[in-house]
């Protein structure tokens, strides 16, 4: 039976392995087959997390997360959770290959997925212009007018990457202001490529093998029009991923799971949980690493209580056999 | 990165077209993170399912004629072609029990 199991390898998930690690726990990060690494695996260059003047990479950052993890003792590894049970001393999950695994403890550290439009045609045209990774399928619109759905920071960023190859590309926002950094939004709108639709929502996709036009509601008046784009970045923001956890662990009216601020813990002795899937507010990868540390601390303390607990059971034990 | 075999635009109408094997096409880049990720998963479908299919990767950055002529839009893309066909497409990164089952068909 393992210490500590840390679910999700986002920059939560990999600093409370650091942190773990480093208190002698042996941490297994179970990290995602395909998705190892988290949300910073699609983005190009981070700026703003502290250390890095330059910037750095997210895959970069995210392979050196790994590393200092290891280098103290922890595993990583590529697999799948299944399923978990949180309930009394012994933990246990369920992964796609390396079967059943048993913990003391647990920190919950799954992020968030992006969030869809929720429109009938959104999936059929996926991989056909619609997209959610700009860093992928930039490449393939070269030259080409495409649109940004979105007012955050990710809506940002990736429209002013993706004038590295679109000729023009529209940002559908449903308001007239942007929840983006004051930085972000000035490099957006200092690009002569981009160009802002303001107070509409995509209400449609129209295309047959490819996408062709979105058709837009006027989110004042509710007039509707139709902007032909030959491909769509969908940024509308990220919910938790809380599936794994239904039914065990209390959640927020948001969505996240419920924690007993400032602290990690969840409604189950030994469950923490931290990053994203806690954080409906600030997502941002230094705020989750920071979030990740307090949960290894807790899950640090919590191990060392019980050992306590246990070892004073056994000194009673010892007096009472004694006598 | 997968260690499938690199098909060319040069290569693609003999080594994938006129194939009389089910082939998948993995069209992937360096940039591209899932893409990454979801090479080791293909190498162990090719070695257990080897003899049903066979997996080629094809660059999209060098041999970006045939991406666009498939019209690729999202990767990683993966592609089966039989007969010079395309039979089916599966868009994106998934776990290996995923991808066995979309691609039941072929490695039943």
């Amino acid at each position: 039976m393992r210490e500590i199991i840390i679910i999700g390898s986002g920059p939560a998930g990999l600093t409370a392995g650091i942190y773990a690690a480093r208190a002698g726990l042996a941490p297994l990060i179970i990290a995602s087959s395909v998705e190892a690494g988290g949300e910073l695996m699609n983005t190009t260059e981070v700026e703003n997390f502290p250390g890095f003047p330059e910037g750095v990479q997210g895959p970069d950052l995210m392979g050196k997360l790994q590393e200092q993890a290891e280098k103290f003792g922890a595993e990583v590894i590529l697999d799948d959770v299944a399923s978990v049970s949180l309930t009394g001393e012994t933990k246990t999950v369920t992964t796609g290959f390396s079967g059943t695994l048993e913990a003391r403890s647990i920190i919950f550290a799954t992020g968030s997925a992006y969030r869809k439009l929720g429109l009938e045609d959104e999936d059929r045209l996926s991989g056909h212009g619609v997209s959610w990774c700009a860093t992928c399928d930039g490449f393939f619109f070269r030259s080409k007018t495409i649109a940004v759905v979105g007012g955050g920071d990710s809506a940002m960023e990736e429209a002013t990457f993706l004038t590295r190859f679109a000729n023009k590309v529209y940002v559908i926002h449903r308001k007239d202001s942007l929840r983006a950094s004051k930085v972000m939004q000035e490099r957006a709108f200092s690009n002569e490529r981009i160009e802002f639709v303001w107070n509409s929502a995509v209400v449609g996709i129209n295309g047959e093998e490819l996408i062709e036009a979105l058709v837009l509601e006027d989110t004042v008046t509710g007039e509707r029009s139709e902007l032909p784009i030959e491909g769509l970045f969908i940024a509308i923001g990220n919910d938790p991923r809380v599936h794994l956890v239904h039914g065990q662990l209390d959640l927020t009216v948001d969505g996240t799971v419920a924690v007993q601020r400032p602290s990690s813990k969840t409604n189950i002795a030994g469950v923490f949980a931290a990053g994203d899937v806690i954080d409906p507010t600030y997502r941002q990868a230094v705020t989750a690493a920071a979030s990740g540390t307090i949960a290894a601390l807790d899950a640090e303390h919590y191990l060392a209580a019980l050992d306590q607990a246990a070892a004073a059971d056994a000194h009673a034990g010892d007096l009472v056999s004694t006598k | 990165m997968s260690k499938a075999r690199a098909v060319t635009e040069a290569s693609f109408k003999d080594d994938v077209l006129d194939s009389e094997k089910t082939i998948l096409v993995d069209f992937w880049a360096e940039w591209c993170g899932p893409c990454k990720a979801v090479g080791p998963i293909l190498d162990e479908i090719a070695d257990e399912h080897g003899d049903k299919i066979e997996i080629v990767k094809l660059n999209v950055d060098e041999h970006s004629q045939v991406a666009i002529d498939y019209g690729i839009t999202s990767i990683p893309a993966l592609k089966i072609f039989q007969n010079g066909k395309v039979v089916q497409t599966i868009i994106g990164a998934k776990p290996k029990a995923e991808l066995e089952s979309d691609l039941a068909a072929f490695i039943g």
